[in-house]
C-alpha cells in the first residue's frame, strides 16, 4: 500500500496507525508564524471505532490503509460466521462475530449492509439505516392510551428490544433507526 | 462550489473588498505620514529561522557569470531594516511574501503581508497604532493586552517562564496532546503546540487579542526586555481564530543579531535542517546602525477574510496555490 504525506491528508483518506486502519475524519494544517507546522487530525480507527486527536509532524509520510467498503446483502449464519453475498457478482464473503458486533441484532435476510474490507478481509458491518422487524413479543399496550406516553419494550425477530408504543402489537413489522436503535413506525406495506 | 478550475475562488464582490481594504490601509499610513516603499521579494539573503521555509530558484544570468541562488522572500523584513539603516525614516511596504509550506483554510504559500516599521516605539506604542489601524479597517470597538505568562497561567496553571521542562511535559500528557513517533518536540515545540491547542481558542473571539513577553527563547528579531530579560519586547495577534500579526521591539545589535542566526543554524542542525546563509546585507546594515524602532508584519489575506467572515482563504484569493 502507497504511502501519504500530511499534504495529502483529507477526510476519508484511510491510513494505518498503530497496526489498525483509520479513517481520517478532519485535518487542520497549522503553522505557528514562528513555529513548527502540524497536521491536527481527528481520526477514527476502523475496527476499534474509537475516535481520537493525533498530531504529526507536516511532511511525515504515513502507510495508508487497504480498506474499501461494499454493498453486500445478509444471508444467513452458521452460528460461528455470519455470511453475505454481492448481488451482482453472486460472490459470498463471511464475516466474523468480532467484525459484526452490536449489529447482530439488526442483521435481517436479504438486507444490503455496507460491509467494510480490510486487505481484503470483513472488519465491520454496517446495517442499513433503517430496518423493518417483525415483533415477537410485547406486553398487550393499554386500551385508549393514544399519545404514547413512555411506550414499552418490545422485542424483536432478530432479538434487539426497542421502546415502541402502547398501541404497537406482537406479530407487527415496525421501522427502526439501526443508528439510534429507536422506533421510527409501522412499516408501509 | 465546485467551479472548474480556471475560475478564480473569490467572488466578485471579495476582489472589491480587497482593493477597498487596500485603498484604507494606504490611507491610514499616509494620515501617518509612514512612507509606502517596495523591495524585492527575490533576493540573495534569507531566513535562518528553524520553521521558515523559503523558496528559492537559479539565477543563470548573474554579472558575476556564475549561477546564484535567489529566495524568495518570507517577509520583507531584511529590505526593510536596510532602508530604515540607511535613510532612519517611518515606512512600510504591502506586498507579497512567500512561505515554502502547506495549506489550509489560514495558509497559502503565497500570500499578502503588511509590515511597517515606527522609529523611536516601542512595542506597546507600535500594538496601540496596530489596535488603531484594526478600529479603522475593521468592525472592532476596542482590542485586549494580556502577556504571554498571563494566558499561561489562566487557561494552564503553568507559568512558562520558570516552569521546568518536565513540567511543561507534564501539562503536556495531562491535555492529551497525541504525536506521532515522527515528531520531534523541544520545550518551545510543547508551550507552541499548548498555545495552538489550549489557549488560541479562547483567546481573541471578542475582540483582537495582544500577546506580548515571549520566552527570550522565541525572541526571533525582538530585544529582550530590559527589567525581565527572560521574556522579549514580541507581541502576536489573534482574532476569530486566526494569528494576525506578529510584532518586535527591534533588536539594534549586530553582534547579538549575529548569534541568533548562528544558534538558528545549529538548531536547524538537531532537526536534521539544512543550514541557511546568513544574509550578511542585513548584518552590516545593523551594524551602520538601525535606528531604535518597532517593527510588526500583518497578514492581509487573513484581516481579509475577518473582515468578510469567509471561513477559507480561498474565498479572498483569486487564484489559490492548486489553481495558480
Amino acid at each position: 500500500m502507497a504511502n501519504f504525506s500530511t499534504n495529502e491528508f483529507k477526510a476519508g483518506l484511510k491510513i494505518m496507525l498503530d497496526g489498525e486502519p483509520c479513517n481520517i475524519l478532519e485535518n487542520e494544517y497549522v503553522k505557528p508564524g514562528k513555529g513548527q507546522a502540524f497536521n491536527r487530525v481527528k481520526i477514527r480507527k476502523l475496527i476499534s471505532g474509537k475516535v481520537l486527536e493525533k498530531t504529526f509532524r507536516s511532511g511525515e509520510s504515513v502507510e495508508g490503509a487497504d480498506v474499501m467498503d461494499t454493498e453486500l446483502a445478509y444471508l444467513y449464519t452458521d452460528g460461528e460466521f455470519y455470511h453475505f453475498m454481492n448481488n451482482e457478482t453472486f460472490e459470498q464473503i463471511a464475516a466474523d462475530e468480532k467484525a459484526v458486533g452490536e449489529n447482530i441484532k439488526w442483521l435481517a435476510e436479504n438486507d444490503v449492509c455496507t460491509i467494510t474490507l480490510w486487505n481484503g478481509s470483513p472488519i465491520t458491518v454496517t446495517p442499513p439505516n433503517f430496518v423493518e422487524l417483525e415483533i415477537t413479543e410485547t406486553d398487550p399496550g393499554l386500551k385508549g392510551d393514544t399519545a404514547g406516553t413512555g411506550g414499552k419494550p418490545a422485542t424483536l425477530s432478530t432479538g434487539a428490544v426497542v421502546r415502541v408504543p402502547l398501541f404497537i402489537q406482537t406479530g407487527e413489522v415496525i421501522k427502526v433507526d439501526t443508528r439510534t436503535g429507536e422506533y421510527v413506525s409501522r412499516a408501509q406495506k | 462550489m465546485s467551479k472548474p478550475a480556471w475560475h478564480p475562488t473569490a467572488s466578485l464582490q471579495a476582489l472589491k473588498a480587497r482593493a477597498e481594504l487596500y485603498q484604507q490601509i494606504r490611507q491610514f499610513f499616509a494620515s501617518r505620514n509612514v512612507l509606502e516603499v517596495d523591495t524585492p521579494t527575490l533576493s540573495h539573503g534569507t531566513v535562518t529561522d528553524v520553521h521558515l521555509d523559503a523558496f528559492s530558484c537559479e539565477f543563470n544570468h548573474s554579472s558575476s557569470g556564475k549561477p546564484e541562488t535567489l529566495y524568495l522572500q518570507t517577509s520583507p523584513e531584511f529590505a526593510l531594516k536596510r532602508l530604515l539603516s540607511a535613510y532612519k525614516t517611518c515606512i512600510y511596504q504591502l506586498g507579497k511574501a512567500y512561505r515554502h509550506e502547506g495549506q489550509g483554510r489560514w495558509h497559502n504559500p503565497e500570500f499578502t503581508m503588511l509590515e511597517w516599521y515606527r522609529v523611536g516605539f516601542d512595542h506597546h506604542t507600535l500594538m496601540q497604532e496596530v489596535s488603531d489601524l484594526f478600529k479603522a479597517v475593521l468592525d472592532v470597538p476596542d482590542t485586549e493586552t494580556l502577556s504571554y505568562q498571563q494566558v499561561f497561567l489562566q487557561y494552564l496553571s503553568l507559568d512558562p517562564l520558570t516552569a521546568k521542562t518536565a513540567e511543561i511535559a507534564a501539562v503536556f500528557n495531562r491535555c492529551n496532546i497525541d504525536l506521532s513517533d515522527d515528531y520531534p518536540i523541544d520545550r518551545d515545540g510543547m508551550l507552541q503546540l499548548l498555545f495552538s491547542y489550549e489557549i488560541e481558542p479562547k483567546i481573541g473571539q471578542q475582540m483582537p487579542c495582544f500577546i506580548y513577553g515571549y520566552p527570550a527563547s522565541q525572541a526571533a528579531l525582538a530585544q529582550l526586555n530590559e527589567q525581565d530579560p527572560r521574556t522579549a519586547d514580541r507581541f502576536e495577534v489573534y482574532y476569530k481564530g486566526a494569528e494576525l500579526a506578529n510584532g518586535f521591539h527591534e533588536l539594534q545589535n549586530a553582534e547579538e543579531q549575529r548569534k541568533r542566526f548562528e544558534q538558528d543554524n545549529r538548531l536547524r542542525n538537531t532537526f536534521r535542517l539544512p543550514s541557511k546563509p546568513i544574509d550578511e546585507h542585513f548584518l552590516a546594515a545593523l551594524e551602520s546602525g538601525l535606528p531604535a524602532c518597532a517593527g510588526v508584519a500583518l497578514g492581509v489575506d487573513r484581516l481579509l477574510m475577518i473582515k468578510l467572515d469567509a471561513q477559507h482563504i480561498e474565498d479572498v484569493l483569486a487564484f489559490p496555490v492548486a489553481r495558480a
